[in-house]
């Protein structure tokens, strides 16, 4: 067992980050120096958690790094950390976002609070991926809320106003469904063991004893909360708005950080802690799943602007992961965690990305665009790597993690495996479309003038590229940490035997 | 034998490697050099592995490279299989690989985009080592979609040619839907088998049910078809003659799309357990080989009828396939390789003399004017016409007499299909090469010129191939023929012993009549014309109208879906239902307006005093 101090220094490098920055003086850029700095440590703090982290701490547990403080006995509030392979992969991508968001919001340098709200972003976020307590990690899944809302209303675009509302009321609804489900949860466990004080702990918790109604009727509960957050179809409809408004960063951290946290908890929360309900709830939210992989590439094909291209193709993407999740088999929840991680990095890609061209064109909207590739052969290049990994071409990161969904739930729900390959060829259809029109033909006007990436925009892109490559050509290392958590976690939801 | 077969594999990664990243520092020649020269080598390490391989004491040698993919019971292993079928594969992928490779250096000179072109090239012939070598389904899918990326863009290289990109994207489109095919394949055999490496495979496919086998043998084939350019998703090939002349040689004539084919060789003892998944791939290369042979009858573009004819002769490589005769599938795939690359890179020289014209009716009489493009050229039309003792003549009739012992009215359409094959292959030479002189307009009254050396000379090699390629498979010349090397890989052989000498005499007659016969006619009718509205059909050009049934049944409707998603279902079903939802909710609730400002910052601000005042309370309890 490793110390909690790694945990507890990957929670306050930020926030010192955001005091730090909000502190300094305006036009100045240090406030961006401190956020970059912050950001950097924050992200090696992580590689090396990674590196220390150790599945094999006791006999079928896979949580390193634990420590737990109860900070008050009546309310049941604890400070108790831990990590698994699960939410590791979650703390890296954490890390790895805020510093590339930066990094590509490199024009708003001069804004100390744009940085401080990142900062402060991660912070809650982080807090949410190491939390082992239910009212801790709903205390910062709400917090997050907060820094999303002002990112968006102060340097979102033309309707941010709405789009900001929009979120805030989705999501804000979505998780009082959560607190109730939490609290009920809690009071039950408490009421089953006489005289013992409320706790939210998600060791004891899991142990909680519950009728098949009361399971379904919390884990939809639960659901909510996450399936508005992740989105999952049909409650998406805040996402394409949200993302076409937002800054980019904002667009960055909301769809490859905070959405992860919607199919993070529904893993970790809806399905490690109510597994009776699972039997009746799967084809259910799988069914929403592929719906969500088919509607979204759909829409992705018709979508006016960029921006809301990237969240339909989302939408389909986070359908692969909750078919993953939802499958009950080892392979394909290795494979959804994995996505999780892989669709965070290719995001970021497309956003960055789609952010330079907004920068030099003022426009995001598809019919502006031609021939691209000819004016800025780097860019389109760049663009190309990152769309080919969301397609799921063998090699790059995006297939090894769509693969392993469908051939593992192809295993245990084979139908609706072979309905979400048919997503495969809408994810080309879509993409390769979207690619001819806005590169591909010939360049004329503002377009045939555009400049190609700068060097500072490729190095942005370098670690995006080489993340993709190198997780698709070898896995291993990351597979290997998430395999025995998830392995773990399988094996207490389905009964013996059961699971594939 | 290990560090040969690997080396043999990386070489051309190792030019892509370089010329991607040390590119801009290098000149044109250099490039050129470099990309060819990766490829010779891979060949000739390809040669040295062969020969290590018939001297080995076991035919089936797996070089394991590195885990790639291991989750749970899934294993995948970076790890390649040399046996007689995949060095085969590796020898003629290569040596013409490395041949087209020169000829580009010299078509492409002077292409604003010539680093790039090579880059894809060696990335394209690395992704097909990669296919033919892998030892598991797995891995021979990257190779798979490798081949169809650099295809994708390859086609597309023009890419401001609007035709070009759609091209591009199409072909990459139609080869998904064949993957699903693949997909499911692997999807179906690891459940059953717990297992996607070949040999296992092949070791515990006993145990599929029937009806699993032929499930995935129909899948396996829906995926040869995407790849390999058959019915039902055949129409993405004449489209990818938007790319450079090279590339449909190398990629749409000789390598890539017999990698369907090579698939279902390779899966040969999972075809065996199915006889109606057989039968299914035997009607569907038949019936391919015909519609595609109507089509090209009636095509003015040359590199169209090139195309068509590829698509026509890899439905006879399935149609063998589908009787089980493996051997003659390969031994066609081989010939077909070189005497289609030929014809391809002869067409090329032909419209790099006309500065790029592609109209037959605007050619004619170039006989005189390339003097080493004409006779190289007059080979491979009698090679794939079926004149005996060229190459094309060997193999077809191989895959006939394997065909007509199982089924005589395949075998009669197949014959069908050769009349039909020497007809618009004779039409095509006649209109080009003889006749009148009718592309003065395009060359502004100058005599076309003959290719530079870097260009005849892989066309000569091309040509004595195709002379001699039948040798490969004669039994009665040397024990040691195709078939007979590749038989260990195969776990079925077709029952039925073959049928007797006096037979094979008698149907090599039929095959050298309908070549005849097919020749005879195309000259009685295109001596002296260019076009007849009475020999050739608009409904043949325009493909029996396939694409225009996909647009009208597939294409539009499911635009219009989008388009109403869009436009209603988002906008009004999904969010009017939640608004109308929160709607209800707000009312039943009129008892809480009084705190329900409105205003998002209220909340926001509510929630962080609300949790303040939570920790400043719990800070002071437990201080």
């Amino acid at each position: 067992m490793h110390s909690s101090w790694w945990l507890t220094f990957l929670l306050v490098v930020p926030l010192v980050g955001a005091i730090g920055a909000a502190l300094t003086r305006k036009r100045e850029g240090r406030a961006y120096a401190v956020a970059i700095a912050a950001s950097v440590l924050e992200l090696a703090l992580s590689l090396v958690v990674a590196f220390l982290y150790n599945d094999h701490v006791a006999k079928a547990q896979t949580f390193d790094f634990a420590t737990r403080h109860v900070l008050s006995a009546p309310f049941g509030l604890a400070y108790d950390v831990a990590i698994d392979g699960i939410s590791l992969l979650m703390v890296v991508l954490t890390a790895l976002t805020v510093l590339l968001a930066l990094l590509g919001a490199r024009d708003r340098r001069q804004e100390p609070a744009f940085v401080a709200w990142l900062l402060l972003l991660t912070c809650f976020t982080m807090g949410s991926f190491l939390s082992h307590d239910l009212l801790e990690f709903f205390i910062f899944f709400e917090l997050t809320l907060i820094p999303c809302y002002f990112i968006i209303s102060q340097w979102g675009g033309k309707e941010r106003s709405k789009a900001a509302l929009k979120f805030f009321i989705y999501t804000f609804t979505g998780s009082a469904f959560l607190l109730i489900g939490i609290l009920y949860l809690a009071f039950a466990h408490q009421h089953q063991l006489p005289g013992s004080a409320l706790t939210f702990s998600y060791s004891a918790l899991s142990a909680t004893a519950m009728s098949h109604g009361t399971a379904v009727w919390l884990f939809i509960a639960f659901a909510i909360a996450f399936a508005v957050k992740a989105p999952i179809w049909p409650l998406h409809t805040w996402s394409p708005l949200t993302y076409a408004e937002a800054p980019t960063a904002g667009s960055i951290e909301m769809s490859a950080l905070l959405a992860k946290l919607g199919t993070y908890g529904l893993l970790r929360f809806a399905v490690g802690l109510f597994p009776l309900a699972l039997v009746s709830m799967r084809p259910v939210i799988l069914t929403l799943a592929v719906i969500g992989i088919l509607y979204g590439s759909m829409l992705a094909c018709t979508t006016p602007d960029l921006k809301r291209f990237v969240a339909y193709s989302s939408l389909a993407q986070m359908g692969f992961i909750t078919l993953g999740v939802m499958s009950g088999s080892t392979i394909a929840t290795v494979g959804a965690v994995l996505l999780m991680f892989n669709h965070g990095v290719i995001t970021i890609g497309f956003f960055l990305i789609i952010g330079f061209i907004e920068k030099r064109r003022g426009s995001i909207l598809i019919k502006d665009f031609k021939g691209l590739q000819g004016p800025a052969p780097i860019m389109a290049a760049l663009f190309t790597v990152v769309m080919l990994a969301s397609i799921g071409l063998p090699g790059l990161s995006g297939f090894v993690s769509e693969y392993l969904i469908l051939i593992g739930t192809f295993a245990t729900h084979s139908w609706w495996a072979v309905v979400a390959t048919f997503g495969v060829v809408a994810a080309a259809l879509y993409l390769l479309w979207a690619y001819q029109r806005v590169f591909h033909g010939k360049a004329e006007g503002a377009n045939a003038e555009m400049a190609d990436a700068t060097t500072h925009e490729q190095w942005v892109l370098v670690p995006v590229i080489l993340l993709i490559v190198v997780l698709g050509v070898f896995p291993k290392p990351v597979l290997d940490r998430i395999t025995p958590s998830v392995q773990q976690l399988i094996h207490h939801v389905a009964p013996a035997g059961v699971n594939k | 034998m290990a560090t040969v077969a690997t080396l043999l594999l990386l070489m051309p990664l190792l030019g892509f490697l370089s010329v991607l990243l040390l590119g801009r520092y290098m000149s044109e020649k250099q490039v050129g050099v470099v990309g060819t020269g990766v490829v010779a080598a891979s060949f000739v390490l390809a040669v040295i592995t062969f020969f290590m391989l018939i001297h080995h004491s076991s035919r089936e040698v797996t070089v394991n490279l590195f885990s790639w993919i291991s989750v749970g019971t899934l294993h995948v292993p970076a790890a390649m299989l040399v046996d007689p079928l995949s060095i085969t594969m590796c020898l003629f992928v290569t040596g013409i690989s490395a041949l087209i490779h020169l000829y580009s250096t010299g078509y492409m000179h002077g292409e604003k985009d010539f680093r790039k072109f090579f880059l894809y090239l060696n990335l394209f012939v690395f992704s097909m080592l990669l296919l033919v070598l892998a030892n598991n389904l797995v891995l021979t899918f990257v190779g798979w979609e490798g081949v169809g990326l650099c295809s994708y863009w390859l086609v597309s290289y023009y890419f401001d040619r609007d035709s070009a990109a759609s091209a591009g994207k199409k072909a990459f489109i139609y080869n998904r839907v064949g993957d699903v095919g693949m997909l499911i394949a692997m999807f179906l055999l690891f459940s059953r088998l717990h297992t996607l490496t070949y040999l296992t495979i092949f070791e515990r496919s006993g145990t599929l049910t029937p009806m699993i086998a032929t499930l995935v043998v129909l899948a396996l084939l829906l995926a040869a078809t995407g790849k390999s350019a058959q019915i039902p998703l055949f129409n993405w090939l004449p489209d990818a003659m938007e790319g450079p002349t090279p590339v449909s040689a190398l990629i749409h004539a000789a390598t890539m799309v017999t990698a369907g084919v090579y698939l279902l060789v390779r899966m040969s003892p999972v075809l065996a357990l199915s006889h109606s998944g057989r039968m299914t791939i035997a009607v569907i290369g038949g019936v391919t080989a015909f519609v595609a042979a109507t089509i090209a009858t009636s095509q003015k573009d040359i590199k169209k009828v090139l195309a068509f004819s590829t698509i026509s002769q890899i439905g006879y490589m399935v149609l063998a396939v589908g009787v089980g005769a493996y051997g003659a599938a390969i031994f066609l795939m081989i010939a077909h390789a070189f005497f289609k690359a030929l014809l391809f890179l002869g067409s090329g020289s032909v419209i790099h003399s006309l500065n790029g014209e592609q109209d037959m009716r605007k050619m004619g009489g170039l006989q005189k004017y390339l003097p080493l493009t004409f006779p190289t050229f007059l080979i491979g039309w009698l090679a794939i016409s079926g004149i005996p003792p060229f190459a094309g003549f060997w193999s077809k009739g191989d895959v006939l007499t394997n065909v007509f012992e199982h089924n005589k009215a395949l075998w009669a359409l197949g014959v069908l299909t050769a009349i039909l094959t020497a007809y618009y292959m004779s039409r095509l030479f006649i209109l080009t090469f003889r006749g009148t002189e009718r592309f003065r307009a395009e060359t502004e009254g100058h005599d076309p010129h003959e290719s530079p050396w870097v260009m005849t000379t892989p066309l000569v090699v091309l040509a004595a191939l195709t002379v001699v390629g039948g040798i490969l498979d004669l039994p009665w010349v040397h024990h040691d023929s195709l078939a007979g090397f590749l038989a260990p890989t195969f776990g079925y052989v077709a029952a039925g012993g073959h049928a007797d000498t006096v037979a094979q005499y008698g149907l090599a007659l039929v095959d050298v009549a309908a070549a005849l016969f097919g020749l005879l006619a195309a000259y009685s009718i295109w001596r002296n014309i260019s076009e007849s509205k009475r020999w050739e059909s608009p409904f043949l050009e325009h493909v029996w109208h396939w694409d225009d049934f996909y647009d009208a049944t597939i294409g539009r409707p499911l635009t219009e879906a989008a388009r109403f998603g869009d436009d209603v279902i988002e906008p009004e079903v999904i969010d009017g239902a939640i608004t109308g939802l929160a709607v209800s909710v707000r009312r039943s609730a009129e008892g809480l307006r009084k705190v329900q400002s409105g205003f998002v910052r209220h909340y926001a601000l509510a929630t962080v005093l609300g949790l303040a005042v939570v920790i400043v309370f719990l800070v002071a309890r437990v201080g």
